[in-house]
């Protein structure tokens, strides 16, 4: 018996049929991965399972009855709530407010009862690893934590399916243990979880079937345990799986030519700011790729910020090309020659409402204007050869990028960084929340971007890709660097070891 | 600290510390932005009431009060509207309009002088409301288009002005100008009209999906509100509380005056604004909003005490208050960002 089954479900949209006869069923109890590349589907089937679009052929069956959700309000209802990629709760509104929202326990007089609803709050919370005052706004808290808020208020509702879509992407290692114990729990009460993600290892661990989508077909449902990890890989790309093999599973291809005597591009001396940096220090030569490793909340993103200018520092001074900043903002880094791209693609990067064009041209608009007027034929041209040197996969310039993927929106992104022609490239988790062939699309052109002497910083969470991708890597923990791998030392096993090592050292100090 | 922490006891201290610390700037900062208003509201009738011997009057104060009446519960309905993120510019001319309807339909008793602008004014509300939350159009331009097209109607209905309706009803005359505790009647429907606001507001479901439609409109929807029903209400209510301070006018004034009320609604948005709520909506609070209006109530009062000002300071100095309040908010939202 399924619980959620669509049977040969179509969508189409202007140009793009996004699900061609997919039949999918979910039973019981059952984890199932949903994976595939961008634009195979995977958005849409979800959309149509939570009645967010409604299905132009096919059916839709609950509980073995058929079913039309008009709207997500109904797919809820009926016992089906999802917790999607980028953390979709209202940022000023409460903690606890934000968990109860339009399901609020009330009083006898139809008032809301607050003292009631902090108390269930907290308790909840509890079970889920979050511990903060329930009264605070939500978006001040650290996206994990938000995170975990959004999967307690979709389990919350007698819930029957959960659906959750790249749920770990903003968690620590800690936050996806958590979260894996609730999912124990789910499937324990018979609860069915339809799980996307990208990555592999936690499929592995987690899920129990997989349903692999690519352009809009199904191609591959079954068990997942009895599916070769480079069999699934080769079957969401479509790619011969002796190429996959030989590739590796990033796109990185190894070592960078960099002469260890060349001048620094970029050097960071004790960068400190209140509580988060204290004294960090590093150097990238051109056409290296430094990598910064530790745990989240070790200063990583807070280092990438404080160099781009935009995290207050107290102390400390960034050179770019042996030329030192002035109180840097954000302006003058760029000006010098720093492009960063932020973590939060959604927030803090690209501008949805805006054409593919328009986002590419924001960045280089003042370098192309003169007396304040700019040449269109211009930045045509940029966009042209930007659009197709990172193949962007739009309908065309004037889409909005808005409506294109999370790896086309990245690369976007990173066409605007480079048409400033930087001289140092900083990247925070730069494929987090892409699929695997863009992923190793954005990879391989990090790579190409340091062969042509640019200096790179990345920031990543998956290990592979910080290890595969950076010729060194510094360690940081509690905003300080402690420790930093070079040449062969440069392996997950030595970066856990140097994690790891700092905090006995650390521990040992404090006793 | 979950259990399955391993962490050892020093360091996981010195985080614990750090997130109180966070969790207290937070409550220190969010209660600035709410209360700040009431702060400064405070010191202002201490400045006055040092400054003034007229000012600390009973007389004075109850005059403050009344004349703040119309703009009080125009800024209460607007308070709704900007939280779901939106702005009613219609405001001040439905304001002037009820003030007509009402003395007009005076003259069938006290009932028809109430109803008769609540009924008009909730219609254009309700327009307003479906135009906005059906096809998407920005609250800017219809409720520009209200604006412009109730003051139309107004002018039709008195004739270019030159027929002045007066209030034949004596009953309804007598809530205009009657008294209980030596506190104008108006003044206790007002405060009757923003408890019922306040509880809508902080205790209820629909206030809660006033703040997530303002908040984020699309994560709103997806957690379930009925985001466009929210809308269509807010507009409705806005458009009722201004017919509501038109009738209290006509009442208080013995007719429908036409010329007042032009430009009511900005002053009603500054009052809103100086409250501490958020232009961008999804924050703010009514009593906010009470010490907004009754600030720039106390300023005008103040002014009117000095005697030889031009009272067109009054503006200039609502209009310094609100720049303050406008930078204050910015940089606290700042600060409570970092932490």
């Amino acid at each position: 018996m399924a619980l959620l089954e669509v049977v040969d479900v179509a969508k189409e949209f202007p140009g793009v049929r996004a699900l061609d006869g997919v039949s999918f069923a979910l039973r019981p109890g059952e984890v199932h991965a949903l994976v595939g590349e961008n634009g195979a589907g995977k958005s849409t089937l979800i959309k149509v399972l939570t009645g967010v679009y409604q299905p132009d052929g096919g059916e839709l069956r609950y509980r073995d009855e058929p079913v039309r959700f008009g709207t997500p309000m109904d797919a809820q209802r009926a016992g089906i709530s999802t917790i999607y990629q980028e953390v979709n709760l209202i940022p000023l509104m409460s903690v606890a407010h934000n968990l109860f929202l339009g399901r609020e326990p009330r009083t006898r007089l139809g008032l809301l009862d607050e003292g009631r609803m902090y108390r269930e709050a907290g308790e909840i919370l509890r079970r889920y690893g979050v511990t903060t005052d329930v009264r605070r706004q939500l978006g001040t808290l650290a996206l994990g934590a938000q995170q975990m808020v959004a999967l307690a208020r979709a389990v919350m509702i007698d819930a029957k399916v959960v659906i959750m879509d790249e749920p770990t992407s903003s968690l620590e290692p800690r936050e996806v243990e958590t979260l894996f114990g609730v999912i124990r729990d789910l499937h324990a009460q018979g609860i069915g979880i339809v799980y996307v993600s990208h990555r592999l290892d936690e499929l592995y661990r987690i899920c129990d079937t997989v349903t692999i989508l690519r352009d809009g077909r199904v191609v591959h449902t079954g068990k997942l345990a009895e599916l070769e990890r480079i069999r699934l890989v080769s079957l969401m790309l479509g790619r011969d799986m002796s190429a996959v093999r030989r590739e590796g599973f990033t796109g990185f291809t190894g070592e960078h030519a960099t002469a260890a005597d060349a001048a620094p591009v970029l050097e960071v001396t004790g960068l400190t700011s209140r509580h988060k940096l204290h004294d960090i220090g590093f150097a990238v030569r051109p056409g290296e790729v430094v990598g910064l490793g530790g745990l989240l909340g070790a200063g990583r993103s807070e280092t990438i910020k404080a160099i781009g200018g935009a995290y207050p520092v107290d102390s400390g001074t960034v050179a770019v090309g042996g030329k030192e900043l002035k109180r840097p903002t954000t302006v003058r880094a760029v000006r010098a020659g720093i492009a960063t791209q932020p973590e939060d693609r959604k927030a803090e990067g690209i501008v949805p409402g805006l054409s593919v064009r328009e986002n590419i041209a924001l960045a280089v608009l003042p370098r192309l204007s003169r007396f304040g007027l700019v040449s269109d034929r211009k930045i045509d041209e940029i966009v042209r050869t930007y659009m197709d040197r990172l193949q962007i996969k739009a309908s065309g310039p004037d889409q909005r990028v808005g409506d294109l993927s999370g790896g086309n929106q990245q690369k976007v992104l990173l066409a605007r960084l480079l048409a400033t022609r930087p001289r140092v490239l900083l990247l925070d988790e730069p494929t987090r929340g892409i699929d695997v062939g863009a992923k190793a699309e954005v990879q391989s052109l990090i790579d190409e971007l340091a062969g042509e002497g640019l200096g790179v910083v990345l920031v990543s969470s998956d290990a592979e890709e910080l290890i595969e991708g950076a010729d060194r890597v510094v360690v940081l923990r509690d905003g300080a660097v402690v420790g930093e791998l070079r040449g062969a030392d440069v392996t997950t096993e030595a970066l856990l070891e140097t994690i790891a090592a700092a905090a006995v050292v650390e521990d040992s100090g404090d006793q | 600290m979950t259990p399955m922490v391993s962490d050892p006891e020093a360091p996981a201290a010195a985080v614990a510390a750090d997130v109180r610390r966070a969790e207290r700037t937070d409550r220190v900062v969010s209660l600035v932005q709410r209360q700040g208003a009431l702060a400064v509201l405070v010191v202002v009738v201490l400045v006055a009431t040092a400054s003034f011997p007229n000012f600390r009057s009973f007389d004075n104060a109850a005059t403050v009060l009344v004349a703040a009446a119309p703009l009080a519960l125009i800024a209460l309905g607007m308070t709704f509207v900007i939280i779901t993120g939106g702005i009613d510019l219609s405001v001040g001319s439905l304001y002037v309009l009820g003030g007509v309807v009402s003395a007009y339909a005076s003259q069938w008793g006290v009932l028809p002088a109430f109803l008769a602008p609540l009924v008009i004014c909730g219609l254009v509300g309700v327009l307003n409301g479906i135009l906005i939350a059906y096809t998407r159009m920005a609250p800017f331009i219809v409720t520009l288009a209200a604006l412009l097209g109730a003051r139309g109607l107004m002018r039709a209905i008195s004739d270019e002005g030159s027929t002045t309706y007066l209030v034949q009803s004596d009953a309804f005359r007598s809530f205009g100008t009657g008294s209980f505790l030596g506190i104008g009647y108006p003044v206790w429907l007002v405060v009757v009209v923003f408890a019922l606001g306040m509880v809508l507001l902080a205790r209820t479901r629909f206030g809660h999906s006033v703040y997530a439609v303002g908040g984020s409109e699309d994560a709103a929807a997806l957690m379930g509100v009925a985001v466009r029903r929210t809308k269509v209400w807010v507009y409705v209510m806005s458009g009722l509380l201004a017919g509501l301070a038109g009738a209290i006018n006509a009442a208080k004034l013995g007719s429908g005056v036409t010329v007042l009320g032009i430009g009511l609604e900005l002053d009603a948005i500054a009052a809103v604004v100086i409250g501490g709520t958020l232009l961008t909506g999804g924050a703010g609070t009514i009593t906010g909003t009470i010490a907004g209006v009754l600030l720039l109530g106390v300023i005008q009062n103040m002014i009117n005490q000095v005697g030889n000002v031009p009272s067109s300071y009054q503006q200039l100095i609502s209009g310094g208050f609100l720049a303050v309040v406008v930078v204050a908010q910015t940089y606290l939202a700042k600060l409570r960002r970092v932490t």
